[in-house]
């Protein structure tokens, strides 16, 4: 059954805005909406200027990661009712700490992603793959770096790091998740190089374990864990 | 304004108790120095901490203390072994429950013989 739903989002246009400001607007939504469907509605219907990103609108292509009352979620899988909008209570939504503000909810994610490319995101081998099958691995050794495979670059977790908002230089969660995800790939070759990087000032030693990121990542991934292991990796080298 | 976790306020909690510590430590040093000019003058700087409120803040000084130290533990043991990094709210429960049990009771023996003299 639609209710009635206050949301209140963080507005800024760099052409006229000097200051990021807070509107708020009115909108009917059923409990079941996720706050992306309640932002389309609100862009559709009631303000055209409102900017933020979106793409499949499904969990997957980490487009919509924004702060919901407060913490990093994506916009797709947070319900009107998970955030209680449908009990008369304001829904808060600004884009994410740590980054620069282009528009409204959209962030500038240029510096995340150099970081990610800075790790290395790739299979490193240099031996030749065997001519007649694929590069094997046993089920126990793909186990190990599971989960960090899950991750879909939407920034969430690095938003939500102390450490990455006040320092610009801070690798951050996300670019060691993937960082993860290879060096502990029983395939991958280039560990070393990755955990020389991670063990500069700006690398893994920057993490305080807050924990806000495992509890920001929209896929589950126990992010300051993975951390965790590639700092006890560098310290008994292995 | 982030809402965090239990981990962000023990963190937030830990920079804040460290930089209290350092604080006393300032003040330490500066007392102390004063020996350096005679007993006389140092002992007249003593009235400080025998002062009642000065007392409460020094209670409040061994919780810094404490709570640095147990909070420093925690995370050290994180550091150290993975199944920690699992447990992460039990630590933090224990960090708070071993806090209050050695801090209250500090309060008792610290501030009994001055305001129950």
């Amino acid at each position: 059954m639609a209710t009635q739903v206050t949301l209140k989002i963080l507005r800024y246009d760099p052409e006229k805005d000097k200051k990021a400001h807070f509107e708020t607007y009115e909108v009917e939504a059923d409990p079941l909406d996720r706050i992306l469907d309640v932002l389309n509605t609100v862009k559709w219907y009631k303000d055209g200027s409102l900017t933020y990103r979106r793409s499949c609108a499904h969990g997957v292509c980490g487009s919509d990661a924004m702060r919901i009352n407060g913490r990093n979620r994506l916009a797709c899988k947070v319900l009107v009712r998970d955030v209680g909008g449908d009990t008369g209570k304001k829904i808060q939504i600004e884009p994410m700490l740590g980054f620069k503000i282009l528009r409204d909810l959209v962030v500038d994610m240029d510096p995340f992603f150099e970081k990610y490319k800075s790790i290395k995101p790739y299979l490193i081998n240099y031996e030749d793959a065997p001519a007649s099958s694929e590069r094997l691995q046993s089920a126990e050794d793909r186990e190990i770096f599971d989960e960090t495979t899950k991750c879909i670059l939407c920034g969430a977790c690095s938003g939500s790091c102390p450490p990455y908002w006040s320092n610009q230089d801070f690798i951050g969660p996300a670019a060691i998740v993937n960082a993860h995800r290879f060096i502990f790939d029983s395939r991958d070759q280039g560990s070393d190089e990755r955990l020389a990087i991670l063990g500069q000032g700006e690398g893994v030693f920057r993490c305080r374990t807050v924990y806000n990121c495992t509890d920001a990542c929209p896929r589950d991934i126990p992010v300051t864990k993975a951390i965790e292991q590639i700092r006890r990796a560098m310290l008994y080298n292995r | 304004m982030y809402r965090g976790q239990s981990g962000m306020w023990l963190w937030i909690l830990h920079r804040l108790t460290g930089v209290g510590i350092l604080g006393f430590l300032f003040l330490h040093i500066a007392d102390t120095y004063l020996v350096g000019f005679g007993a006389e003058y140092f002992n007249e700087l003593l009235f400080l901490y025998k002062n009642p409120p000065f007392r409460v803040l020094e209670w409040f000084l061994v919780g810094a203390v404490l709570f640095h130290g147990f909070n420093g533990i925690r995370v050290i043991v994180m550091d150290f072994w993975d199944k920690a990094v699992d447990n992460h709210k039990l630590l933090v429960q224990i960090t708070i429950i071993a806090f209050f049990v050695v801090w209250l009771p500090s309060g008792y023996f610290m501030l009994k013989p001055v305001f129950f003299h």
